[in-house]
């Protein structure tokens, strides 16, 4: 079962540039997350921190007791282990074929035979789709391709907790959609705790359990996939809709002028009503039910009656058995 | 269900963008270091990363087939050149100390000066040139491209340490190779001292050994070898502490490798000095 991640009162600065400040969330043991938000708000320098390879100025990230911020460099390295992080554009080690860099992981953690180094890197390798390219070299491969490898070297050690550094970068749609479903199906079997940073909507809207979004410096809301889904704060709804009326513009965002010269436009609503919420992927047929799921169907049960009305319906309707199909 | 309600609802007072920028939030308290400390800065994490190698040398598992590459391709950068420079640079000194001796007519002595100025100076020196611009550069520039690859970050993730994984083989590869490469050094050089004194400038040989013995010790040897070690500790830090902190992007990694050539230089000859010092004063010269 996967670990819980919190993370409290999280600060973070560039010299004088501020990135985020007092980010405070839990990550629920083996649940799907994602993070959402603009290029540029700190997304990937929030995975960094979480996993300790950043340090924040302020706060806390405590992974079975151990803070990834604050404890010594022994406890960090040790709890490490416990991750599989996934970067951006794979991070693998150049001067090594695939199937070392998949390996790499393993042959220094565990004590295994070569023999059975193989027989799991060669799973892992299938998993991702790479058959036949394991004694090529990184710089051999496309981007794609060197994603896939990246996140089949994060999980050759059966991680606890998964991050996932924008994986849909430079994946086509049916590749992405691909992997969307690997990452649930990854879930299902090994019931680990996933965050996964991105701006991909399909992902979003699919893949999670729970979702939050960075923007402006803060964390504006994390929460289940529907409190998000269904929210009209400005930022998320133009996120989520990607439209270019709202309050983020081209670098970061906008200033009053703008946003005031905008509404005198009155842009009519492009649809009214509440979003529909695209219910969430499953894993695939044969694929074990997944445990997180069933956590968090009690979870957000419990604490129903802070969530906003329209959340509300959304996570009724996706737990009624007809779920989907049953919005009128 | 709910009333339709406008996708972008008119109510700024709500969240109002922050137009105030970076004042918005609190900015937390930084120290800035002046202008003027921020050598000492460099400094102080320099030694840091000295501190952290010397510890991680003693930690388990020992890289064993890491630490036989580097050292196989420290040495193969840097034996020839060593051999070729070290032939003349013997040929100098005994020339220039044979004429001089000539001249004060302490001919029989020039074997030992010479022996002494080849092994306690030349030969360390020669070795600190070699470690840090053949070798010292490869490792910076190894290290820093990974550094921006972020295939150092990707290790650390995967709860491998590239200090010990990566920088301590280098570093005790540099020093093995640097006492090894200073023995042969001591050896070319003596030899070719030899060659051109006896054979140039009609030394006899016979004076030329005998003044060996006469002149020089074995704890010249030591220092020279104790000089060669830590010339080779210090080549590998500054490479690995400089390649580690390359400041951005491929041209960052090509500014470090200059830099930490040029860093490692400096200090290396200013270490020579301050250990030739200590030596002098506290061992006695021979017959004195």
């Amino acid at each position: 079962m996967g670990i819980e991640v919190v993370v409290e009162g999280l600060t973070k600065s560039f010299g004088k540039q501020n990135i985020w400040q007092d980010v405070s969330l839990t990550l629920p043991a083996g649940e799907v997350s994602v993070m959402l938000g603009p290029s540029g708000t700190g997304k990937t320098v929030f995975l960094k921190s979480i996993i300790g390879l950043l340090k924040p100025e302020q706060g806390r990230v405590l992974i079975n007791g151990v803070d990834m911020v604050n404890s010594s460099e022994r406890d960090i390295m040790e709890t490490r282990k416990l991750f599989g992080l996934m970067f951006q554009d794979g991070a693998l080690f150049g001067s090594m074929s695939l199937f070392d860099n998949i390996a790499f992981p393993l042959r220094e953690h565990t004590r295994k035979k070569e023999s059975e180094i193989r027989r799991i890197v060669m799973e892992r390798i299938d998993v991702v789709g790479l058959l036949g390219a394991e004694g090529k070299l990184p710089g051999e491969i496309s981007g794609g391709m060197r994603k896939r490898a990246g996140l089949a070297r994060a999980l050759v050690l059966d991680p606890q907790i998964i991050l996932c550094d924008e994986p849909d970068s430079g994946l086509d749609p049916v590749r992405t959609a691909y992997l969307s479903q690997l990452l649930i199906d990854l879930n299902a079997q090994i019931d680990a705790t996933m965050l996964i940073v991105t701006h991909n909507l399909d992902i979003a809207a699919t893949v999670p359990d729970n979702m939050g979004m960075l923007f402006c410096r803060n964390l504006v809301t994390f929460g289940p996939r529907e409190v998000l889904l269904t929210s009209d704060t400005p930022v998320v709804s133009q996120f989520l809709a990607g439209r270019r009326e709202g309050p983020i513009g081209m670098s970061e965002e906008k200033d009053a002028a703008t946003l005031a010269a905008e509404q005198l436009v009155d842009t009519a609503p492009l649809h009214t009503g509440p979003r529909t919420v695209v219910p969430q992927l499953e894993p695939s047929p044969g694929m074990p039910v997944r445990q997180g799921a069933l956590r968090r169907r009690e979870r957000v049960m419990s604490m129903m009656g802070q969530l906003p009305e329209a959340a509300r319906t959304a996570i009724l309707d996706s737990y009624t058995p007809a779920a989907g199909g049953a919005r009128a | 269900m709910t009333a339709p309600m406008p996708v972008r609802p008119p109510e700024p007072p709500e969240k109002p963008p922050p137009v105030t920028g970076p004042a918005a939030g609190p900015a937390p308290e930084q120290r800035r270091p002046s202008r003027l400390l921020a050598p000492l800065h460099e400094t102080g994490k320099l030694f840091a990363l000295a501190v952290a190698v010397a510890r991680a040398i003693f930690r388990r598992p020992f890289q064993v087939r890491e630490f036989i590459e580097q050292f196989w391709f420290v040495a193969s950068v840097t034996i020839l050149p060593a051999a070729l420079v070290s032939i003349p640079f013997g040929a100098v000194i005994a020339l220039q100390v044979g004429s001089l001796t000539q001249q004060l007519g302490a001919q029989s002595f020039t074997g030992g000066a010479s022996v002494l100025a080849v092994i306690q100076q030349a030969s360390p020196i020669i070795v600190a040139l070699l470690i840090s611009g053949a070798a010292g550069s490869a490792i910076c520039a190894d290290l820093g491209s990974r550094k921006i690859r972020e295939e150092l970050d990707a290790m650390e993730v995967m709860g491998v340490s590239p200090i010990q994984r990566l920088v301590v083989p280098r570093v005790l590869a540099t020093m093995l190779v640097a006492v090894l490469l200073n023995g042969l050094i001591s050896v070319v050089g003596t030899l070719g001292g030899y060659f051109f004194n006896v054979i140039m400038q009609d030394g006899t040989p016979g004076a030329y050994l005998a003044s060996f013995s006469a002149l020089a010790q074995l704890p010249d040897l030591y220092i020279s070898e104790l000089k060669a070690l830590i010339f080779g500790f210090i080549a590998g830090i500054v490479a690995a502490y400089r390649g580690l902190n390359p400041r951005g992007g491929p041209k960052g990694v090509g500014d470090a490798v200059n830099q930490s050539v040029v860093i490692t230089f400096m200090l290396l000859f200013f270490v020579n000095m301050v250990l030739t010092a200590i030596y002098l004063q506290i061992v006695p010269a021979k017959g004195s």
